[in-house]
């Protein structure tokens, strides 16, 4: 399907109204003006689409079946749908060497102009042997594709930061793809997964206005991850009057109350889940009676535990015992060695007598 | 390292550290201030009503008379600081969690808008004692560099604590790694400085008294 992206929307039955009132929510949901809303109508429904290649790496296809499958159909999922996904290994239909042939193919033609998603972690230990596709690592695979594109997109938090392949203690010296790709613009779309709208926001915004968004210094679009899930969350008011639920089946968890003692990493952890919620706006973890588990932010699976508050320490008596049994030592030694001054004292004290005064 | 992973560190191996400092000075310090030993009083004691171990720990804790017009500052500002800081660390809902991770222990937090205002009521408090330390000839004299450093890490936790809540300057997660770490600092000099007081304040004016009541004297 080649053409202007508006003529394929109309093939699928999505009026104009619908289309321009999708463009309206996703200029709002970036902070962007309202003019933002029609230019990016305009720029999106002429847009030729873009060369996409999607290259998978230590992954769990996680990030891809929420893009195509949690929501589908919508307009987020069609236009996904609409640009020129050119190699997925997951959505295309051809494999083997058919499939390489589609990447080489989009990599010469489009060579600058393409845009290089990336799902999963990059493993360097044994020289990239842990994941290989047609015989070649995942790291000269980036290499040679981040090499000839206009902007790299690390979709989902392996590619941003590691995510759970870089979990201590990283079997397979997996690292993010900004540690291997120093010379090209990368987003960082970080979520396990990350929310669809975010994708599509990212997108259009590089169709409306020819450049990636904001981002802040994790490389994420200040847009939707600006703000922390605590921030925004509905339950917040029962955080400010100390209502917490205690366990997953207690009277506060009935009533809806913050999810903080149970674990809730929301107050550090930055996403757009309690704005734009999940599958269509249906619920969101912590709507469904579970603490956010931040996993937008590096390095989440090892912050100190799910189930732990923000404010409980991960084993903080781990060094007690030995610690007590130091310091009674310590306490011990330093006493004898006070009673010792002291009998050296009383031993060498010396009695003055008047006699001495007189002297 | 990010913020994120600074509060990890904080919360994990910072803590393990800290605490096992200060688990090990206070048993030092606690046995080797017991092993100072004293001379037995072979006197027979002497008895007067209002000497007593327990007599002096409950007078110490009022001003003598007279006092609380002398230096009105000292009393009040130090009353509301204590109280202050034994309110918010014992009953703002976060510190409970972590003293149950603790010990095991819990009860009911109080509101955190209420907390707060005791968070900045203890901060003026310690404000005020700090200027009238710096404008009093006399108590100016007397501070060594103890006094100070010993004002600043009882500071420093409160001021991160409640900027941390309040999303002052700078973002939550920094801040809460900020004031871990400035908590973990106290932990880790209580034991060897005049702040030592938390543990041992009660115990030594009970050892006076005792003392003191043996001669038959109520101090």
């Amino acid at each position: 399907m080649q053409g202007p992206l508006i003529d394929t929307l109309v093939r699928q039955g999505v009026s104009r109204r619908t289309f321009l009132k999708y463009c309206a929510t996703l200029a709002s949901m970036m902070a962007l003006p309202p003019t933002a809303g029609r230019a990016m109508a305009e720029a999106l429904a002429a847009a030729r689409r873009p060369s996409v290649i999607w290259l998978p790496f230590q992954e769990c296809t996680g990030c891809t079946e929420s893009m195509t499958r949690s929501h589908s159909p919508t307009l987020e999922g069609m236009i996904f749908d609409m640009v020129s996904l050119d190699y997925h290994e997951t959505l295309m239909a051809a494999a083997g060497h058919q499939a390489e042939d589609a990447l080489h193919a989009a990599m010469k033609d489009n060579a600058g102009k393409y845009l290089l998603i990336v799902d999963g972690s990059v493993p360097l230990g044994i020289d990239g042997a842990y994941s290989c596709i047609a015989g070649r690592t995942n790291v000269d695979l980036l290499k040679e594709a981040a090499a000839g594109a206009a902007a790299i997109v690390a979709m989902g938090s392996c590619a941003a930061f590691g995510g759970i392949p870089k979990a201590k203690p990283n079997p397979t010296g997996a690292v993010a793809i900004s540690d291997i790709v120093k010379d090209k613009p990368i987003v960082n779309v970080p979520g396990c997964p990350p929310i669809p709208v975010v994708m599509t926001g990212v997108l259009a915004h590089y169709l409306t206005f020819g450049r990636l968004p904001d981002l802040d210094d994790k490389l994420r679009p200040t847009a939707f991850y600006g703000e922390t899930i605590h921030d925004r969350c509905y339950r917040r008011p029962f955080y400010d009057q100390g209502k917490f639920a205690r366990t997953f089946d207690d009277e506060g968890a009935r009533r809806g109350w913050c999810l903080f003692e149970l674990g809730c990493k929301g107050p550090v952890t930055h996403n757009a889940c309690a704005t734009t919620k999940w599958n269509g706006g249906t619920s969101w973890p912590v709507e469904s009676g579970h603490g956010c588990l931040g996993c937008s932010e590096p390095d989440f699976w090892d912050a100190g535990g799910f189930y732990k508050a923000l404010s409980m320490p991960a084993d903080p008596l781990k060094m007690g015992t030995a610690a007590a049994a130091v310091g009674a030592v310590a306490g011990v030694a330093v006493s004898v060695a006070n009673r010792a001054k002291k009998h050296r004292a009383q031993a060498s004290h010396e009695t003055t007598t008047l006699a001495d005064l007189e002297k | 390292m990010d913020d994120l992973q600074l509060l990890t560190w904080a919360r994990g191996p910072g803590l393990d550290l800290a605490l096992g400092i200060f688990v090990l000075g206070v048993v030092w310090r606690l046995i080797e201030v017991y092993a100072l030993g004293r001379k037995r009083d072979l006197a027979p004691a002497r008895h007067r009503t209002g000497a007593s171990g327990l007599h002096t720990v409950l007078r110490r804790s009022m001003p003598p008379p007279g006092m609380l017009k002398t230096s009105p500052v000292s009393y009040i500002g130090g009353f509301v600081f204590h109280i202050g800081l034994a309110i918010i660390v014992l009953l703002f809902a976060p510190h409970i969690l972590l003293i149950k991770s603790l010990t095991g222990l819990s009860w009911p937090g109080l509101p955190s808008q209420f907390i707060d205002m005791v968070a900045v009521l203890t901060m003026i408090a310690m404000l005020v004692i700090l200027v009238d330390r710096i404008n009093k000839p006399v108590k100016r004299f007397l501070s060594t560099f103890g006094d100070w450093f010993a004002w600043v890490v009882t500071f420093l936790p409160v001021l991160t604590g409640w900027m941390a809540v309040q999303h002052l300057l700078l973002p939550y997660t920094l801040m809460l790694a900020l004031h871990i770490l400035s908590v973990e600092l106290l932990l880790v000099v209580l034991p060897f400085t005049k702040l030592f007081h938390a543990i041992t304040l009660f115990g030594s004016r009970w050892y006076s008294g005792k003392i003191n009541a043996h001669k038959g004297v109520p101090v």
